[in-house]
């Protein structure tokens, strides 16, 4: 086998430009090219390795794709049931006030069957970190309408379109949670292109720095795509996002902390 | 310190009995006829003495799984309601079961099925031991038949559900419940510090992650876990029965009753007696593990037994298959919230004996 020209230069340590986060297991992700989860799972493991809480965090994974996010992410964890995540993260925070501790969810397990634990755990202003991936449709059971689900959206239970008489109106709970006055920092994010990622990685490290200050719930709300979902390809889902995800689900913060928080963010 | 000795509703008893037991959480949500428990417990406000989580759920199913968050940690956490609300915590009890978490469930029987009413009954005995939610799994049941027990079991229950890493169930029902009566309460305990190894606390780089879940795809996996659970429930049937027996030595009749039947029946045995009938009495005080066994034993010295429960007839399944055919095993039962008197239960077993 040909050697690959300056293969030597470029793996020179001064020369690393990405590294996998320490922890990231090996385990192999589960997931379809393209989707949005593994760029999520890797956000959030960077930034519990830069701050340094593996030893005091919590997190808990849901029903749907990302059930098995306790394989690829080296913390301890706990498996909810289809919804509950919020439930379990309310009595693991009281019971544990000095971790950290956070949910990963769906939209249909956050939005849908959860709606209740979602909204009861942001209006007690529960000291958690809510991330909820929003991609518009039930991936893991193969692609039925979600809560999120846009209208006129095709799923294998929406097959000629979602129609909001029928089926009700696309859910916008991240805009619902703003409101809550529990809620300390609600923001709506993408992984889709570098400076997205950046900006996610900028808002789930300053949420939780805000979880030392103990003053709610931060939730942040990533869209993303799901190409298998969607019947489209990577790229194209990622096009189609834009053009139709974007305008129903503006990114942007919705509540930021209105005093400034003791400790300024590291990342600034 | 002392035992004190109080006069207590039987909720008011189980809400004491956490606090002193050392409970690190209670999540709960407010239901006729058990809503004592959680009222006690605010008043009270042990967070400020001992550093117990109170808390106020936005439905019976997140209170489960608020218990399954804390049992997930380690940590000594309860919950109480009363049948309708016990079904809704079932899909949280299958998944504390699945993932072999500790902790105390109490259901303070009222009459269904349905919204039914507020009134006690015995009709939920089929959900606490036969499973009551999907899967194949067991609660550890503890009956009680007096204010006393249902302080007592409050650290029993604890004991057996950190032993085993199994749910225990405390099965009371609303008169129980609501009567008071007087009970020697235990010295306060202090929380534990100890944190199982099992326990999700944070993961310190000296050993592996852990991870708290009920779910396995490899159905080879699966198997093997479920025969676990298995070898666990065989264990727990072979050290963990419990029972009282009433009037025993020299019975020619058997009664079974469990909770407030069982005290309706000592009164029955003493009546029968006064009318030359040699009657006795079988208490479960665990009805899983149910004492089979010792039922079976006395088949060989009774002539019939009669199960008698405020239900259409749950338990009285229990005790045929215990007796196995031995002798004959009738039911009497009332139900929808009613509660038999110790002379109908006198006469019905009268009928039993005259048709033989």
């Amino acid at each position: 086998m040909k050697e690959i020209t300056g293969i030597k230069e470029i793996i020179k340590p001064e020369n690393l430009a990405y590294r996998k986060s320490n922890i990231l297991t090996d385990e192999i992700m589960h997931y379809c090219p393209g989707c949005g989860h593994s760029t999520a799972h890797r956000i959030l493991a960077e930034i519990i390795e830069e701050e340094g809480i593996q030893q005091d965090i919590i997190g808990i994974s849901p029903v749907g794709c990302s059930v098995f996010l306790y394989n690829y992410i080296d913390i301890d964890w706990q498996e909810a049931a289809h919804g509950r995540a919020p439930a379990l993260a309310t009595a693991i925070k009281r019971l544990l006030p000095d971790k950290y501790v956070f949910t990963y969810q769906g939209d249909g397990d956050l939005a849908a069957i959860g709606t209740a634990e979602t909204i009861h755990a942001c209006n007690r202003g529960e000291n958690i970190l809510i991330i909820f991936i929003n991609n518009g449709i039930y991936g893991m059971t193969g692609g039925q309408m979600a809560p999120t689900t846009l209208a006129g959206m095709k799923s294998s239970t929406s097959p000629y379109g979602r129609d909001v008489k029928t089926m009700g109106n696309p859910l916008k709970m991240t805009d619902i949670v703003a409101t809550l006055p529990g809620t300390y920092y609600v923001t709506r994010q993408s992984v889709h292109t570098p400076a997205n990622v950046r900006k996610t990685k900028k808002a789930m490290r300053k949420a939780f720095q805000y979880q030392k200050l103990n003053k709610g719930t931060c939730f942040i709300e990533i869209v993303s795509n799901c190409p298998s979902g969607w019947k489209m390809t990577p790229v194209q889902s990622n096009k189609w996002m834009e053009e139709n995800m974007f305008p129903f689900y503006p990114l942007g913060d919705l509540k930021i902390p209105e005093e400034q928080p003791e400790q300024k963010p590291k990342s600034e | 310190m002392e035992r004190e000795l109080r006069l207590m509703k039987g909720n008011e008893a189980v809400a004491e009995a956490a606090i002193r037991a050392g409970a690190d959480g209670y999540f709960g949500y407010p239901i006729t006829p058990q809503s004592e428990i959680i009222e006690y417990l605010m008043e009270a406000n042990p967070y400020e003495t001992t550093g117990m989580v109170v808390l106020q759920a936005e439905s019976e199913v997140a209170a489960i799984n608020m218990v399954y968050g804390g049992a997930g940690c380690g940590k000594k956490v309860m919950t109480t309601s009363s049948s309708p609300g016990i079904s809704l915590k079932q899909e949280g009890i299958t998944y504390i079961a699945g993932a072999e978490l500790p902790c105390l469930i109490v259901n303070v029987v009222r009459g269904g099925p349905g919204l039914g009413t507020i009134q006690p009954a015995q009709s939920d005995y089929f959900q606490a031991v036969k499973g009551g939610g999907h899967g194949d799994y067991h609660l550890i049941v503890l009956a009680p038949a007096s204010v006393q027990e249902m302080a007592d079991f409050v650290d029993l229950g604890f004991e057996l559900a950190f032993k085993y890493r199994n749910p225990v169930m405390m099965l009371s029902d609303g008169a129980i419940g609501q009567m008071m009566e007087k009970v020697w309460l235990n010295p306060p305990k202090e929380r534990s510090k100890t944190v199982p190894e099992w326990a999700t606390t944070g993961k310190p780089p000296t050993r592996k992650r852990n991870v708290i879940t009920s779910l396995e795809l490899d159905p080879d996996r699966q198997e093997i876990f479920n025969q676990k659970l298995v070898a666990k429930y065989n264990e727990i049937r072979e050290k963990e029965v419990r029972f009282e027996e009433f009037q025993c030595e020299d019975a020619e009749y058997l009664l079974v009753a469990y909770g407030t039947s069982a005290r309706v029946c000592q009164k029955s045995v003493e009546l029968a007696r006064e009318q030359g009938i040699k009657a006795g009495l079988l208490r479960p005080i665990t009805l899983f593990p149910f004492p089979s066994k010792r039922l079976n034993k006395l088949a060989d010295k009774v002539r019939l037994m009669l199960a008698v429960e405020m239900s259409a007839g749950q338990m009285v399944e229990d005790v045929m298959l215990a007796v196995n055919g031995k002798v004959p095993v009738h039911h009497y039962g009332r139900m929808g919230g009613m509660i038999p008197s110790p002379d109908e239960v006198v006469e019905n077993l009268k009928v039993h004996i005259t048709r033989g």
